[in-house]
């Protein structure tokens, strides 16, 4: 296995992101990458049970940053990119508001768009977060996907 | 000596965030079953297919081997992103 880039940046945080910010970390003095691809998530106002109006994101912390240089790990050893940062918020957040930055360079695009899309499928299914929503009906916690435990399958069949 | 976390509505249901076991297991499903057998309204909350397990920080399947120290930890289905 290839080891960690000293280019990767991982952060599990409270504090919001700027998505120009972490666009101009990938960058900046950059001359070898030709392409650039990021991923924001955010909070949405209507989910599985309810109207929500917030959220709270609760994690393991021993754990999260260790899956998610896992993650990218095994992205480096799939496609050749350069700088990969990932920003991952945590506790209580409004609606609109961002959840997650995930950003990848590399020489060509192709391997940017699918670096990126394994990432957050796998952040998906691996990184130990819960997502429990406050809305109008109460609190509830928010049920995994069975579609994205299957998009996170998908990968490892290629 | 194992550690046994419980995190998000796993931990609600169970009505704990820590257990500390004194007791040697052989895997995983061991220590899953050893839980189920212990308190019989917990069954249903850690049957396999509704929580996953993780030794050490790193997701791992039942037959995964426990030694005394390891950390344990139990919990749903992950939701983040």
């Amino acid at each position: 296995m290839r080891a960690r880039q000293p280019s990767d940046y991982i952060s599990v945080r409270q504090a919001n992101f700027c998505q120009a910010e972490e666009y101009l970390a990938l960058c900046a003095g950059n001359r070898q990458d030709g392409a650039v691809v990021s991923f924001v998530g955010l909070v949405r106002d209507f989910n599985q049970h309810n109207q929500v109006q917030t959220l709270t994101l609760e994690h393991y912390p021993a754990m999260t940053e260790k899956s998610l240089k896992a993650i990218v790990t095994e992205a480096r050893d799939r496609w050749p990119v350069s700088r990969v940062r990932l920003v991952h918020r945590v506790g209580t957040l409004n609606t609109g508001e961002q959840i997650v930055f995930v950003g990848v360079s590399s020489c060509h695009r192709h391997h940017a768009f699918l670096a990126c899309e394994f990432i957050m499928d796998q952040l998906k299914t691996r990184a130990p977060f819960w997502k429990k929503e406050q809305g109008d009906t109460g609190e509830h916690w928010v049920q995994a996907n069975p579609q994205d435990q299957q998009k996170a399958q998908q990968w490892h069949r290629q | 000596m194992i550690t046994v976390l419980f995190f998000a509505q796993l931990r609600e249901q169970l009505g704990h965030d820590k257990l500390t076991l004194h007791s040697a297991f052989y895997d995983i499903g061991a220590l899953r079953h050893y839980l189920m057998a212990q308190h019989k309204e917990w069954q249903a909350y850690l049957a396999p297919d509704n929580s996953l397990a993780a030794v050490n920080q790193c997701l791992v399947n039942d037959h995964h081997p426990l030694h005394s120290g390891d950390e344990v930890a139990f919990f749903p289905p992950v939701t983040g992103g």
